[in-house]
Formats: C-alpha cells, sequence, structure tokens
C-alpha cells in the first residue's frame, strides 16, 4: 500500500484527537450495545404481540427475573457501590491518560502567524466543517441554533408512544434512523472530516496523502445561476434581459441582479416542496407509521417536517458542492444559500 | 475541708496525695469506660452528631442513611433492581457529574497558579508544566477530563434517546439536558482560550469569527449593516471585550470559564438531577408495550400547546 501513512498516523495520534478516535470505536460499540438490547426486547414483544393471553401475566422484560427477587434493591449499598466504582475507574483512566499524554501547547499567541490549518477544537469541528458548504450566518449561527431547538422540539413532535424506556429498534424505526442519521452520519461524520481529511487550507487530503501547505487547488466553484447558460453554450443565460424589457430604464442595470434572485428562489421552493412530500411519505410508509401520523397534530407534522427538510438540507449541500461544485444556489444581495 | 476530715489535722502534702487518689481513680474509671465506648463509636455524641442515623444492616437504617445525607438524597432509598444494570444506562450521566467534580477541584487548583493577563497567562502556564509540583499532571487531567466529559455527554443523550427516555413525562428534563450539554461544549470552549496559545487564540479566532456574520446582531451577518452594526458595536465584540481576541477576551473568557457558566451550569444540574427524582426516577429498564395496546386518546389528544396529562 503506497501512500504517506505516518501522515495518518500524526493526526491521530495527536493528543488533543485522542477524544474523537476514541468515538470511533466508542460510538459503534454503543450502537452495537443498544442494538442487542433493542433485538432481544423486539424478539420478546414479538412473541408477546402473538399470545395476547401470555401477554397478559408474562414478566415483560429481558433482564434475568426470578419470582422470588424483590422488584426494588436500596440504593444503599446496590447503587452507590456501582457510582463508587465507576468514580475510581473514571479516576484510574484520567491518572493513566495523564501521565501518558500531555496536553499540548503551542508557542504564544500571536496574531501575525496565523495557523494552518487553524482548526477549532475537536467537538466544533463539525461546525468549522459546516463552513465548506454555507455562509457563516448558517453554519456558524442558524444551524448551531436549528441543533438545539431540533433536540429540544424532539420529545414533543415524537407522537409515538411505544418505546418509553427501554431499547427498542422495530417500534420507533423513524425516530432511531433520524437520530442515527443526525449524530453519527452528520453530526459524527463531519467531525472526522474535520480532524482526519481537512489539511492545511482546510483542503480535502484523502487519508494517505500528506498534508502539504503548498498544495495548490484550481477548484471552480459556480453558481447555480450560471450553470443554464454554461450548459447550452450561453443560449439561456440568467441575465435579465427579459425583464429588462418590463422595466424603467435608469433601473435596467439591475436587471441581472433581479433575475439571479428570482431564478434561486426557485430551486429552493422547489427542495423545500420535493423533500417536505419525501418526509411525509417517509412518514407514512408502513402501517405503524402511519397510525403514529395520524396521532400527530397539524403543530408536530409541520414541525417535524420542517426539521426533517432543514436537516437534509445539509447532506443534499454538501453533494452539491463536493461532486458538482456548485457553491451558492441562490444569490441574493443580501444574503446567499 | 481538709481538717475536717477524721478529726485530724492533716498537712499541704496529705491532701495532695489524697487527691492523687482521688484522681487515679477517676482516671481509671471514667476512663476505662470511655475507652470501652471507643469499641463502639456509633454510640459516641460526636459520631451521632454528624450521622443522624445509626449504622446497621436493617432497611430502615439503610433507607435514611440515603434519605437522611444532603450529598445521597437525590438518590431514591430503593431503586428497580434492574436499573443498577450497567447495560441499561451506560453510567454516562453519573460519570458526566463526577467529571464535573473533578474538572472543579482541578480547575480550583489551576487558578491559583493562573492569571487572565496578556503578560502571565502563558508564562503561568509554563511555570505549572516545569515549577509547580504535579502542575503538569494537574494540567493534563483538566485538559483530559474536560474532552472526556464532552464525549459522556453525548453517549449519554444517545442512551437518553435510544432508551425513549424523553417521552411523557420526561420532555422537559430532556430539554435542561440539552441546554447542559450546550454548557458543557462552551465550557470547554472558553477554557481552550486560557492559555494564550497559538492553538487557543486561532481556535478562539476561527470560533467568534462566525458571530460576525450573526443575521442582525453582526456586522457581516445579513441585514447586521443595515441595522448599524460595525466591528465595534456588534455580538463579536461583545463576546471578545473589543474587536480582536486580545486582553479583554481573555477576562471575559477567564470569566465564563471559571464563574459564570459553572454557576449557570450548576443550577440547571440542580434542576436536571431533581427532576429525575421528580419525574419518577430513571425510565426503566420498563416493560415493554405492545403495539396492540396503544390507547386511541380519547377528547382533546395531548398537544403541545394545549394542557395535558392532568387526569
Amino acid at each position: 500500500m503506497g501512500g504517506d501513512w505516518h501522515q495518518l498516523w500524526e493526526i491521530a495520534s495527536a493528543p488533543d484527537n485522542v477524544p474523537i478516535v476514541a468515538m470511533l470505536f466508542l460510538v459503534p460499540f454503543y450502537v452495537w450495545y443498544s442494538f442487542r438490547q433493542a433485538r432481544a426486547n423486539d424478539d420478546l414483544i414479538e412473541k408477546l404481540e402473538a399470545d395476547p393471553a401470555a401477554a397478559k401475566t408474562a414478566h415483560r422484560k429481558t433482564q434475568p427475573y426470578h419470582p422470588k427477587w424483590e422488584r426494588e434493591v436500596h440504593t444503599w449499598p446496590y447503587l452507590m457501590r456501582i457510582e463508587f466504582v465507576a468514580a475510581i475507574l473514571v479516576t484510574v483512566l484520567l491518572m493513566v491518560w495523564s501521565l501518558t499524554l500531555n496536553a499540548p501547547l503551542e508557542e504564544p499567541s500571536n496574531p501575525n502567524v496565523t495557523m494552518n490549518p487553524a482548526k477549532a477544537p475537536w467537538y466544533f469541528l463539525g461546525l468549522q466543517e459546516m463552513l465548506v458548504y454555507f455562509d457563516p450566518w448558517i453554519a456558524g449561527v442558524v444551524m448551531p441554533t436549528l441543533i438545539i431547538i431540533g433536540l429540544m422540539a424532539i420529545p414533543y413532535i415524537d407522537a409515538n408512544p411505544l418505546g418509553n424506556g427501554y431499547y427498542t429498534y422495530r417500534q420507533r424505526r423513524f425516530a432511531i434512523w433520524t437520530f442515527y442519521g443526525g449524530f453519527i452520519g452528520l453530526w459524527v461524520a463531519m467531525i472526522s472530516i474535520g480532524t482526519f481529511i481537512r489539511g492545511p487550507g482546510w483542503m480535502w487530503f484523502w487519508p494517505g496523502s500528506t498534508w502539504d501547505a503548498e498544495r495548490v487547488e484550481y477548484a471552480v466553484n459556480r453558481n447555480l445561476d450560471t450553470i443554464p447558460g454554461a450548459l447550452t453554450g450561453g443560449l439561456f443565460q440568467i441575465n435579465g434581459s427579459w425583464i429588462a424589457h418590463l422595466m424603467p430604464v435608469a433601473n435596467r442595470a439591475y436587471a441581472p441582479i433581479l433575475a439571479r434572485i428570482i431564478f434561486g428562489f426557485f430551486p429552493i421552493a422547489i427542495y423545500f416542496l420535493v423533500a417536505a412530500y419525501l418526509v411525509y411519505l417517509v412518514m407514512n410508509s408502513t402501517e405503524f407509521a402511519r397510525r403514529i401520523f395520524r396521532r400527530m397534530t397539524l403543530l408536530q407534522i409541520v414541525t417535524t417536517d420542517l426539521l426533517m427538510v432543514l436537516m437534509l438540507a445539509l447532506p443534499v449541500k454538501i453533494l452539491l458542492r463536493l461532486i458538482f461544485r456548485i457553491k451558492y444556489i441562490w444569490v441574493t444581495p443580501w444574503f446567499s444559500i | 475541708m481538709a481538717e475536717e476530715n477524721g478529726g485530724k489535722r492533716t498537712g499541704l502534702l496529705d491532701r495532695v496525695r489524697e487527691d492523687a487518689e482521688d484522681i487515679k481513680k477517676l482516671v481509671q474509671e471514667k476512663g476505662k469506660e470511655e475507652i470501652e465506648g471507643l469499641k463502639d463509636p456509633e454510640k459516641t455524641q460526636l459520631y451521632r452528631s454528624i450521622f443522624r442515623v445509626k449504622h446497621e444492616d436493617t432497611p430502615r437504617s439503610r433507607s435514611l442513611g440515603v434519605l437522611s445525607n444532603v450529598f445521597l438524597h437525590l438518590h431514591p432509598a430503593k431503586v428497580n433492581r434492574d436499573a443498577t444494570r450497567y447495560n441499561f444506562t451506560w453510567g454516562m450521566g453519573g460519570i458526566t457529574f463526577y467529571l464535573f467534580i473533578v474538572l472543579t477541584f482541578t480547575g480550583v487548583l489551576l487558578m491559583f497558579y493562573y492569571h487572565p493577563t496578556k503578560v502571565q497567562a502563558f508564562r503561568d502556564i509554563l511555570y505549572l508544566e516545569n515549577d509547580v509540583p504535579f502542575g503538569k499532571l494537574l494540567r493534563n487531567m483538566h485538559r483530559w477530563a474536560a474532552h472526556l466529559m464532552v464525549i459522556a455527554v453525548w453517549l449519554h443523550m444517545f442512551r437518553v434517546f435510544l432508551t425513549g427516555s424523553y417521552k411523557r413525562p420526561r420532555e422537559f428534563n430532556w430539554c435542561v439536558g440539552v441546554l447542559l450539554m450546550v454548557l458543557t461544549l462552551l465550557l470547554s470552549f472558553t477554557g481552550y482560550l486560557l492559555p494564550d496559545d497559538q492553538l487557543g487564540f486561532w481556535a478562539v479566532t476561527v470560533g467568534t469569527n462566525m458571530a460576525r456574520a450573526t443575521p442582525g446582531l453582526g456586522n457581516e451577518g445579513p441585514f447586521g449593516s443595515l441595522l448599524g452594526m460595525t466591528p465595534y458595536n456588534d455580538v463579536r465584540f461583545a463576546l471578545l471585550g473589543g474587536s480582536i481576541v486580545d486582553a479583554n477576551a481573555l477576562l471575559r473568557a477567564y470569566i465564563w470559564h471559571c464563574i459564570a457558566i459553572p454557576l449557570i451550569a450548576s443550577i440547571f444540574m440542580g434542576v436536571h438531577f431533581w427532576r429525575v427524582r421528580k419525574d419518577g426516577g430513571i425510565s426503566g429498564p420498563a416493560p415493554v408495550m405492545l403495539e396492540s395496546e396503544i390507547k386511541e386518546e380519547k377528547g382533546p389528544r395531548p398537544v403541545i400547546m394545549r394542557p395535558s396529562g392532568m387526569a
């Protein structure tokens, strides 16, 4: 295998990157750990669902059970001892970690010498990675706000009464896939890209290549409104020539800007409509999903759909940017998306 | 008193000898009794003044031991047998809280050696790393505990989501938890600047540059300039106490990091733990519910904006 694998080792072993490397192991482990319990519960649910008589008397848990055992145990010592052991283990882990690995300390701060790459702490690299795809007001302000609001909205828009207090997959497919998509597919994945792949100049370096600060990347990023002209050899340019006729002569210079504003509005509007409908279809994809959907209020449906559409906009924009090199879809003098 | 002792006149020496005899008897009798008493320290006044409950192997004293202790009383006296299993909770909430305590402890120690000024901040770190006994260990522990806390918070949220523990009646506590997660990230981020090295400086520069773009409130954000925002009065200026990351930013980061956010987070933590209890203890492992048991709700459904669940 060719390539500069030492570079990857350097990134992975940087002391401040240890947590995200740990996350790469911890997240799959806990996904597996939760799925194992979800499967056990789902099997039990299936069995009870098929046998209503047994369901009435069954002990509805997969944890070890004996009818003679007491339902509750004393906090002291049965819970406290676990807490003490956990505290000791965490302390030992921290001690070993602190003895073997030093917290990084760079040169004294110097506004005249820019770090390249200048990276945020690892847990904010997802937001920094978003800066590639969106303007700072979206990536740095609107998206984080939406993430917080979206997370806080979850209990109020999840109308599914099942799966309250136990692991399950089959009873909560939509919720679980949404959370996996957001937490693992977007958040953890973008942090990983920001950590392992973004090198000097925030350029894309595949694992195995050297972080070359001298590398020059010639990337043409286009706005969507230049594409019709480019594709048709200039036949259908968005230059506003047809609006210009409708405008007073003095204002005709603004026609191309106006044309772009009008042109850019449509892809966004179409995305919202199509994506909202797709989410609607997914929310009604099975008999059970339809049943839950019927229980939702209009406000719950609209909020869920809107949040899903906004969340899906991120991977859509990532693909548009990385594959089609499209920078903005909608360009206006005040903001661009 | 001595004169009347048996009608005999006694000298000073005799009196002293008699008293010494008394004292000897006193020490022997009382001392023996008290040393015997030490074998049973729970009966001493000192012990009883500190612990209000006898240390006995009875359900009553086990329960009271938890309930009458200010640090333990957030726990119920008894918990569901299955809730003590690691595989359900992963212990991440408790670990997060423990890390907060570790961070407070190491953080206070670090504060003894740190001045939040441009002249001294970086030198203080060098001093800590090279001269202060265990200074390097202290700084390392604070750094890695902070990272670990971020991981633990995320995994805690992950677990709470996967077990559906945010569902009724725990909706509000989930929201408190989301805010606590944001506060954890902010705590970590404000601490990043304090060593005043290139790493922190540029991370905070990159981070706060985004504030420039806040819609309406940042000078480069949409509609910002229309609302009169300049680099000298926008939200970034308020965060940094200036238009660049400099001495004021260092001081502000320090105050947020050491005082303001820990205080706010502590209040939210109090609410979070309190609500865990008030919402019925930890969510499970609950008995599984079947699809065939979903009740079609009569009357007004539990709408967010309407009173619900009062019955």
